[in-house]
């Protein structure tokens, strides 16, 4: 399914009715995505943070699929969609401090860069392991039925984790007890190096869907009314009794699997020169400049205003010393055994390691 | 359940004359009777009552929405539980036989378990996974493992294991009502072995308290879950010869309690381990290391694990796999006459 056309204006049958302002804003919200991400890959090239993976290119599967979420719906991410939390408020200069590991991350330094999450911001927690999150959505959506919430969930995830065990458990597990769940698979065109042709034979993610009697779509995922759209609808299944939608988002990976990645070694940079036309970004600004509320001056405001608001997190995340060492002792359970007590004792008292930096 | 006529006891509970199965079932009643947060889950518990019967009667009672009869997947037990304890529900769920939890141990050491610590404290999970465990029911390689030590090894995880059904019952709405995972281990050769006096009423067993079971000056032995019975028999028989054996029930393995091991080891200074799960880097190592770190100058004998052997669990030669009160009795002796 296609909204935006080549040409830049819209399919009218299609046209999910969004206002100017609401199109707008989602595209400068996957702008200040994308210049978050570039920057954090930057800091990463420079040894400034360890590790980033980044959205590029998936952004209006992200960002669109958020959008359409309502605020009272969850998100259960996959790792690439840090987009859909900044989307719905999250501070960036949270999300930056994370990126360091430093005092101001709120999970005190406990996990790599881009395992995020917040409660209030109906945002579950990253976990490295693929797949093992889509079980947790359709328990979510469980419980809100059993709760008698009007609420359902959208979860995300790669080509590669319909391969997981956890991945048709859970869609078998949805499919039975019409959880209100959204599966958002974004098919990127690959698992780390993996091209999805290989991954399955089937011939698209949303065909696994018929085998569990989940209604599925397959659209344009770099195409944010497309991605809007779809995610709607099954937004209106869920809280209707309709039970789960399975929704693949057809984009491409433009960067890596992650700044660690190569991706050289297994694809030609013609391939990903092609894909970039069908920047989902380009496509959305010619839609937008079109109908006259986006140029040049607006967008290169608009990046300044980003670039110099990341710039401004940088600095202070910065400045902020390492978490205290104490918190790897606590949060284990809710309150801390005796063994964790003494070896956390045992550890701040103790000798301290030396930086990497002064081994010899 | 058939019950014999209630009569009043210590407090006026009235108490029923139950089983394992009975006490866990009415356990599990109980905590549903408090809170409508608490669901079961499992293949074969609603309908059919659980292989074991543990759940009998539950669905009928409490609905097909909170007795939940599930696909036929481990993962999707135990992740879906893992999503209602993160969203307001408090799941216990049900694996079969705790032979076939490892479809599902990614869910529980790399997702149950860390969820607390990875979201610094924002979310937690209250879910409690209930499992028969252990031998001597002629259950073969797959219906009789013990595989208590994974998951004891896992920070984050809460590991239980009762052996009578008043601790049963007590342990498990503690279990349910507590915060954090829970993994609950139910010595199924006990299952309709032993009966007790239990409470109608729900109450708790506190976690992480141990309980000596037989007093003894000579030697303590550790145990827990079916094995305790073992011990018991042991402690009995050496008592003959003039050996007084001092028997604890963990009752809880993780948070263990190290003091009431360490105190009796202090008095007796002799130490034997019990326990059904293959020797090597079982619960018996970190028990014995932990014996040996803290009451090194106490202790006039070398530790004893008395344990099942680095094999796979047997089917014909069982009774000899097991550490029945035939191999523990020579171990108290030997330990009794270093």
């Amino acid at each position: 399914m296609h909204v935006i056309r080549e040409d830049g204006s819209l399919d009218p049958t299609l046209d999910p009715g969004l206002s100017i302002d609401q199109v707008v804003a989602l595209y400068k919200a996957m702008l200040r995505t994308r210049i978050v991400d570039d920057r954090l890959e930057k800091l990463q090239r420079q040894g400034r943070i360890a590790f980033h993976v980044g959205s590029l290119g998936e952004e209006a599967a992200i960002i669109g699929a958020a959008a359409a979420l309502r605020d009272r719906d969850w998100i259960v991410p996959c790792y690439r969609e840090v987009g859909a939390l900044l989307w719905r408020g999250y501070p960036l200069q949270r999300y930056v401090d994370h990126m360091y590991g430093n005092a101001g991350d709120p999970l005190r330094g406990r996990q790599m860069p881009d395992h995020t999450f917040s409660k209030s911001h109906r945002y579950l927690s990253v976990s490295a392991p693929i797949g093992t999150q889509i079980p947790h959505a359709v328990g979510v959506a469980m419980a809100a039925k059993k709760r008698g919430l009007d609420e359902c969930v959208g979860v995300f995830f790669g080509d590669g984790a319909t391969s997981s065990n956890d991945f048709h458990a859970a869609m078998n597990f949805a499919g039975v007890y019409e959880a209100p769940v959204l599966f958002l698979c974004r098919n990127n065109g690959f698992a780390i190096s993996l091209r999805t042709e290989h991954q399955t034979a089937a011939r698209t993610m949303a065909e696994k869907a018929a085998a569990y009697r989940v209604p599925a779509a397959r659209i344009d995922g770099n195409d944010v009314l497309a991605v809007w759209r779809a995610v709607r609808e099954g937004v209106q299944r869920a809280t209707d009794g309709g039970g789960p939608t399975f929704i693949e988002l057809m984009t491409y990976r433009l960067g890596g699997h992650s700044t660690s990645d190569d991706p050289s070694i297994y694809r030609s940079q013609s391939e990903v020169d092609s894909w970039r036309k069908a920047d989902p970004l380009a496509r959305l600004r010619k839609h937008i400049e079109q109908r006259d509320v986006w140029n040049d001056d607006l967008e290169s405001d608009w990046r300044a205003i980003c670039d110099a608001e990341v710039k401004e997190c940088v600095l202070r995340a910065e400045e902020k010393p390492a978490p205290e060492l104490r918190g790897m002792f606590t949060d284990v359970y809710a309150e801390q055994p005796w063994h964790l007590r003494e070896q956390e004792a045992q550890c701040v008292g103790g000798p301290r390691a030396k930086d990497e930096g002064d081994e010899s | 359940m058939r019950r014999r006529a209630p009569r009043q006891r210590r407090g006026g509970r009235v108490v029923t004359r139950m089983n394992l199965v009975q006490a866990i079932n009415s356990g599990l009643r109980g905590a549903m009777q408090q809170d409508e947060n608490v669901l079961l889950m499992g293949e074969d518990i609603g309908r059919l009552g659980g292989v074991f019967r543990v759940t009998q009667g539950l669905r009928e009672e409490f609905g097909e929405d909170r007795v939940l009869d599930t696909p036929l997947s481990e993962t999707g037990i135990l992740g879906t539980a893992i999503g209602m304890a993160l969203h307001g529900l408090r799941p216990v769920s049900e694996i079969q036989f705790a032979d076939f939890i490892y479809p599902g141990f990614d869910q529980l050491v790399n997702e149950a378990a860390k969820y607390r610590y990875r979201t610094a404290g924002e979310f937690h999970v209250p879910m409690v996974v209930r499992t028969p465990y252990g031998g001597g029911i002629r259950g073969g390689q797959y219906h009789s493992q013990s595989p208590e030590a994974l998951f004891i090894h896992t920070a984050g995880l809460k590991v239980v294991c009762p052996s009578n059904p008043y601790d049963a019952k007590g342990l498990l709405i503690e279990a349910i009502h507590d915060d954090d995972p829970v993994l609950f281990f139910e010595p199924k050769r006990v299952y309709r072995a032993v009966k007790m006096d239990v409470p109608d009423e729900a109450y708790t067993v506190p976690l992480g308290e141990a309980k000596v079971v037989r007093p003894g000056e000579h030697v303590t032995c550790v145990a827990w879950g079916a094995m305790l019975y073992e011990a018991f028999t042991a402690a009995e028989e050496v008592a003959k010869q003039g050996v007084d054996v001092e028997v604890i029930d963990l009752r809880t393995l993780w948070p263990l309690d190290v003091e009431a091991i360490v105190s009796s080891v202090e008095k007796t200074s002799r130490v034997v381990i019990v326990h059904e799960a293959p020797r090597t880097c079982g619960f018996g190592s970190e028990l014995v290391a932990l014996i040996t770190e803290r009451a090194f100058l106490h202790l006039e004998a070398p530790p004893v694990r008395v344990t099942g052997w680095d094999t796979p669990f047997p089917l014909t030669h069982e009774r000899e796999y097991l550490p029945l009160a035939h191999r523990i009795t020579p171990a108290l002796l030997e330990s009794a006459r270093y």
